[in-house]
């Protein structure tokens, strides 16, 4: 195999890792301080298309990130209002916004269908884009890529250094205890419910501004999903989430490189696309299967409403 | 003359002081299913085009509906049970999966028609209709054959199933005709629609040298793909299902669409005119159910009056895109010198024909 070759992989690669860790990241921090928002599908829906109309109409790929961005935070605010105000069933209101965001984005969508955006030329980092093989892969990408990278560095440094941190991981594992020492465990929830929007939103964006530079019903094709699942294989660890979604990225392109090399290799077709759910689960679920590393990063009230006067 | 015609039929049942006379005042209910949403090209897209080509001709004789994205198996039945209920006369559903429900609720009203897409079954008040697409992807390959600089051709596929065979080997057939040193290669992403691994497939076809895309999918997605990559890697593209020259506004070269609005205001009227007798046609070129995607002015005008030329001996019955010998990727002959493949043959397609460099995943 040749080195460009390689190099394309790569970049692919990374290219389809991108959104998994941005909208899998949101969640992660939401589920830290101990709401499942189930929501990621619906809201990246919605984020995609609003991002995909500022776009256009305003011809800013940035504007239009962060119009997505506004989107998902609105979404979630919609969670969050029936979730952790009216302490409705936090699984069924994910999924009802799932299923909403979905179908909402279709019906705003509708005339955005025929438009195709102009690609977005990458951003190209001066210098390190000339380390020969990553050079061209990792460093002549779109902004957002870099800004996931940052991202994961972030999220991990507030979680596990910062007190703010600290304190949103306190309201996960036990909102009783934090409440009783005066934490506002419905802000703080509200403040991680909002954030895991806004990144659903961005990761949204990222499909119909920069990944496939159109609008059409159905685009996200699971990925919300699939963000979902990684936070639980990653055990809610922020750099096992880039492991995996590389992991998932990098199976799916490998696989169509074999496909697309003209190699006889006979191997079932739907072998080769489930092998990046496989991959994924195995891989992860080897790193994390201690027993006390799922307890300790599981945030322990997970999923169940807190009533503050209780 | 439609209208023409319509009139006559009514006077007919007044005549006979028949309930088609009512039928004729009154427009008739046309019902449609289908599969995903509208949307701005694709399968469906297609079809809907057809539902208003049809209402269009039938002004004031009928009135359509169509209910979309209506998954597969159980539910049809329940949509398409429906349908019948509300009155509609004539209902097409638009997806193979339908088949078994369309055949149930055909039984359960006789007297209304049911028409299905890309199935096998047949009934009393229940036909089949179907089109013969492999025709333009032969042509679209000969286009391929001669503009490749790279003799590679990449194609992005959803499901090895006998339909998707024949546009592959067609292509590949009609690639190799004029190009001995061409080869195709096929990435299957197990999926319909994904704009984002259609994309992506398209790409690695792209950077492992593939210079002709084409696909079998269902979104916009590969023809732009070879847009973008167009001034770095000259790549063109074919588009299917519908004319996506929107999308891919310099390099597509050609396509493949779908054209229903014929057929449907044929049967339609057959139908409203009592004259219906059972429909179980694979239309081609020939029946107008398929036309190629105007071809790109890129193409040079010996090529292009080439592939005119072949179209019209298509249409003419006079050349076959499977005409023998077929052999097929192993050397093992299927189709005999001098013979045509059948219609049967091509319904149970399941190999590569030589010229696809890809192997053909094991079921």
């Amino acid at each position: 195999m040749e080195l460009s070759f390689i190099s394309s992989i790569l970049f692919a690669t990374v290219v389809a890792g991108t959104p998994l860790i941005i909208v899998a990241l949101g969640e992660l921090v939401t589920e830290k301080s101990g709401v499942l928002n189930l929501g990621a599908e619906g809201i990246m829906s919605v984020g995609a298309v609003a991002a995909f109309a500022t776009a256009h109409h305003t011809g800013s790929p940035l504007l239009g990130i962060l119009a997505g961005m506004g989107a998902g935070m609105l979404m979630s605010l919609l969670f969050g209002i029936s979730a952790l105000t009216l302490m409705a069933n936090q699984v069924a209101s994910g999924l009802a916004l799932s299923i909403f965001g979905v179908g909402l984005s279709a019906f705003i969508g509708k005339p955005y269908e025929s438009i195709a955006l102009a690609s977005v030329t990458p951003i190209r980092i001066p210098l390190l884009n000339k380390i020969p093989l990553l050079g061209p892969s990792l460093f002549e990408q779109q902004g957002l890529v870099y800004f996931s990278w940052v991202l994961i560095a972030a999220v991990a440094w507030f979680l596990y250094r910062s007190r703010s941190g600290l304190v949103l991981r306190a309201v996960g594992e036990s909102p009783v205890a934090a409440h009783s020492i005066g934490y506002g465990v419905v802000r703080i929830r509200y403040q991680a419910v909002l954030f895991g929007g806004a990144m659903a939103g961005i990761g949204g964006a990222f499909l119909s501004v920069f990944y496939t530079p159109m609008w059409v019903e159905g685009m996200v094709a699971g990925r919300g999903w699939i963000a979902l699942s990684l936070v639980v294989f990653a055990t809610w660890r922020p750099m096992r989430v880039m492991i995996g979604a590389y992991l998932f990225g990098g199976c799916m392109i490998t696989q169509m490189f074999v496909q697309g090399s003209g190699a006889r290799i006979s191997i079932p077709a739907q072998f080769l696309s489930s092998l990046p759910y496989v991959a994924t689960i195995l891989v992860l679920v080897l790193i994390s299967r201690n027993r006390s590393t799922i307890r300790i990063n599981s945030p322990a009230s997970l999923g169940q409403p807190f009533l503050p006067d209780a | 003359m439609k209208h023409r015609n319509l009139a006559l039929a009514s006077m007919a049942g007044m005549a006979l002081l028949a309930s088609t006379a009512l039928m004729a005042a009154e427009p008739v209910k046309v019902g449609f299913v289908y599969v995903s949403p509208v949307g701005d090209a694709g399968w469906t897209f297609q079809h809907d085009l057809g539902r208003k080509q049809m209402e269009a001709a039938m002004k004031g004789a009928v009135t359509t509906k169509f209910i979309e994205n209506v998954p597969e198996g159980a539910d049809a039945e329940r949509i398409i049970r429906q349908l019948a209920q509300d009155g509609n006369q004539i209902i097409f559903t638009t997806s193979f999966g339908y088949m078994n429900q369309t055949e149930k609720v055909s039984k359960a009203f006789p007297n209304a028609t049911f028409f299905h897409a890309t199935g096998y079954k047949t009934g009393k008040n229940f036909g089949i209709y179907n089109a013969r697409f492999y025709e333009g992807r032969y042509l679209n390959g000969v286009i391929a054959g001669k503009m490749t600089k790279t003799n590679v051709a990449g194609y992005v596929a959803a499901f090895p199933i006998p339909e998707v065979m024949q546009g592959i080997n067609a292509f590949t057939r009609g690639m190799k005709s004029v190009n001995p040193k061409a080869e195709v290669r096929v990435i299957w992403v197990n999926s319909w629609f994904d704009p984002g691994k259609e994309r992506e497939a398209a790409m690695t076809l792209i950077s492992q040298g593939a210079d002709m895309i084409t696909h079998h999918t269902d979104s916009t997605a590969v023809v732009q793909a070879a847009e973008e990559k167009h001034k770095e890697k000259g790549t063109w593209s074919f588009s299917y299902h519908s004319d996506m020259t929107k999308y891919g506004p310099t390099t597509q070269l050609s396509g493949t669409t779908h054209i229903w609005g014929d057929f449907y205001t044929k049967v339609v009227k057959q139908v409203l005119d009592k004259k219906w007798t059972g429909t179980n046609l694979w239309g081609g070129l020939k029946d107008g159910m398929i036309k190629l995607a105007p071809i790109n002015p890129a193409v040079p005008a010996d090529v292009k009056k080439a592939v005119e030329k072949l179209e019209g001996e298509i249409r003419a019955g006079k050349f076959h895109p499977f005409a023998g010998p077929v052999v097929d990727q192993d050397g093992k002959e299927r189709v005999a010198k001098g013979k045509d493949m059948t219609d049967a043959e091509m319904g149970a397609m399941n190999y590569y024909v030589q010229g696809v460099a890809s192997t053909l995943p094991k079921k």
